[in-house]
């Protein structure tokens, strides 16, 4: 057994950045290539798509993403792990299995992961969502998706029956990263400290680029280095959970304790109570040190006993927003952008659509932070209007762009750069469920699904 | 006393989860954490975002990071997928925050 294992962050999120990947694979010295791409609300989407067509419902960017990988990867015996199953693991599988076909990779075996899609658990259940406190069934005609956090125990099953790519749907961010450390170093699943430690590590990589200096540059106070070529995160991990965070040799970016502290402490709200289907992670030990360029060392971090009950995330279908932009220059450029907003507001008024919700922006103004911390002191050259609405209809959304579109021949002068767009806005609660109600399954090359005890 | 702005001698990243919103606010240099803990209060943060989040600031302090952790309830619109905000997960609220003065 090797005494310390190296895991790359290939993609932080659905859409990120493709070139980062494969430098991982040819210099970051890697034998685990993680690729967290499955957001909160997104697997909502994927099922809408699956129930279309059995053969989608994950994610479209899979083969674009492995094509350049797979072969290399399979070479020099790094595992891939991805939640790009999304809604639809075993139709990801199937995908991968022809690329690998294609590719004359023989003896690749590809696993999907399964059992987080509790819809149907839910269905005879009575529990409570967690930000309203109304009963779940309030949703259940809108519910489109209904996805178990899921642990890392399966992708530790799939591993050890030797898959070469794993794919999940709806499992822990962090638990991609813990499933080869818990593999490798045959971590007890009942080890909290060890698992909590090693939370803090996929925590730290789940956003790829975030670690290494994306999302962090501030000129003159943060400076990163090549941020154009940023490479992606590598942790090398010890047997008793110590790693390092560090980057490919010659990647752009930085790793620093300041990076390392920003991402560590990213969506976390209690930082000794940070709750994960594995255990309750504690941060609040943790200890960072700069051990050399780019080299981060991470300890300390510890854990409690897992929750009994698994979050599950509901997605539903809610309502649309419509959007309008036009954009005014030169002088008196706010008053004529201001004039066009309330032109808009009254037309709207005037024919009776009916909306939830309507805001107004100038952008360059106060669009981010609204009036309350803008410094209204000055007068920007440019400026957009813009005009959003969330509508119960598709037809009431695509209303409010077209009412800022007629700006160009009914609304004050010089207005040009119309915009629009409608989008429908799926909403995402929460609820609790006793984990032992949900079965996650493994199935190896798409030949037999083993069930797998725990979660 | 002379005043300076937060973002001299911290910086800050922001994290959202459905309606809230996270800020952690990180001390450049380790001396500075006393700083942060005595005027980086829950109610400073709360007064600075008035107008923009609907409920309670809680704080949470991290020595061994020489960083606070700001939670912040109900600061998104109503949260990411339903917000009409520009940017709906209110990651340019860390910027917001270093705006804050602070006496040296």
């Amino acid at each position: 057994m090797r005494s310390s294992i190296r895991i790359g962050a290939g993609a932080g999120y659905g859409g990120d950045r493709f070139e980062p990947a494969l430098e991982l694979v040819e210099k970051g010295n890697i034998n685990y290539l993680v690729y967290e791409c499955l957001a909160e609300r997104t697997i909502a989407l994927y099922q809408q798509e699956k129930l279309k067509d059995p053969t989608r419902g994950y994610n479209p960017q899979l083969k674009r993403r492995l094509r350049p990988v797979l072969e290399p990867c399979f070479r020099r015996g790094i595992k891939i792990i991805s939640n790009m199953g999304a809604a639809n693991p075993q139709a990801a599988q199937k995908e991968v299995l022809d690329l690998a076909r294609k590719l004359g990779l023989k003896g690749l075996k590809v696993a999907a992961v399964l059992g987080d899609d509790v819809q149907d658990l839910l269905r005879d259940r009575t529990g409570k969502v967690l930000e309203t406190g109304e009963t779940i069934a309030a949703y259940a005609e809108r519910t489109v998706s209904a996805n178990a956090y899921l642990g890392c125990a399966p992708l530790v099953r799939a591993l050890a029956q030797g898959a070469d790519v794993i794919l999940t749907g709806r499992v822990a961010d962090p638990a991609l990263f813990l499933a080869p450390m818990v593999h490798h170093f045959a971590w007890k699943l009942e080890d909290y400290a060890r698992l909590g430690q090693g939370t803090v590590i996929g925590h730290l990589l789940e956003c790829a680029g975030q670690v290494t200096g994306g999302y962090f540059a501030d000129p003159g106070y943060k400076e990163v280095p090549g941020l154009a070529a940023l490479g992606f995160p590598i942790a090398e991990v010890q047997v008793d959970g110590t790693a390092i965070i560090t980057k490919p040799p010659g990647s752009g970016g930085i790793v620093s304790l300041a990076t390392c502290k920003e991402q560590l402490l990213y969506e976390i709200h209690d930082p000794a109570a940070y709750i994960t289907p594995d255990c309750v992670a504690d941060f609040t030990g943790v200890k960072l040190s700069q051990i050399g360029p780019d080299q981060v060392q991470v300890e300390g971090g510890t854990g409690y006993t897992r929750p009994q009950e698994l979050k599950v995330s509901i997605g539903y279908r809610e309502a649309y927003i419509g959007e309008g932009e036009i954009g005014y220059a030169g002088p008196g450029a706010v008053a004529r952008a201001r004039l066009a907003g309330e032109i808009v507001q009254q037309r709207l008024k005037k024919i009776g659509l009916p909306y939830q919700e309507l805001r107004l922006d100038l952008i360059g103004v106060d669009s981010l932070h609204g009036p309350w911390l803008t410094d209204g002191s000055h007068e920007p050259y440019e400026v957009r209007l813009r005009v959003a609405a969330r509508t119960s209809t598709y037809e009431d959304a695509v209303r409010i762009g077209e009412e800022v579109e007629t700006l160009w021949t009914n609304g004050p002068a010089g207005g040009g750069g119309a915009r629009r767009s409608v989008r429908e806005v799926i909403g995402v609660v929460s609820t609790l469920i006793p984990r032992e109600l949900v079965k996650p399954l493994v199935s190896v090359k798409g030949e037999n699904s083993l069930p797998i005890d725990e979660v | 006393m002379p005043r300076i702005k937060l973002r001299e001698i911290a910086h800050a990243r922001a994290g959202d989860k459905g309606n809230i919103l996270n800020i952690a606010v990180i001390a450049y240099h380790p001396d500075d954490y006393t700083l942060l803990q005595e005027q980086v209060t829950t109610e400073r943060v709360a007064a600075h975002f008035r107008g923009l989040i609907e409920g309670p600031v809680v704080r949470f302090e991290l020595p061994n990071l020489g960083a606070l952790n700001f939670v912040l309830h109900r600061a998104l619109a109503g949260g990411v997928t339903r917000s009409l905000r520009l940017d709906p997960h209110g990651k340019s609220l860390s910027s917001a925050l270093l705006e804050l003065k602070i006496e040296i």
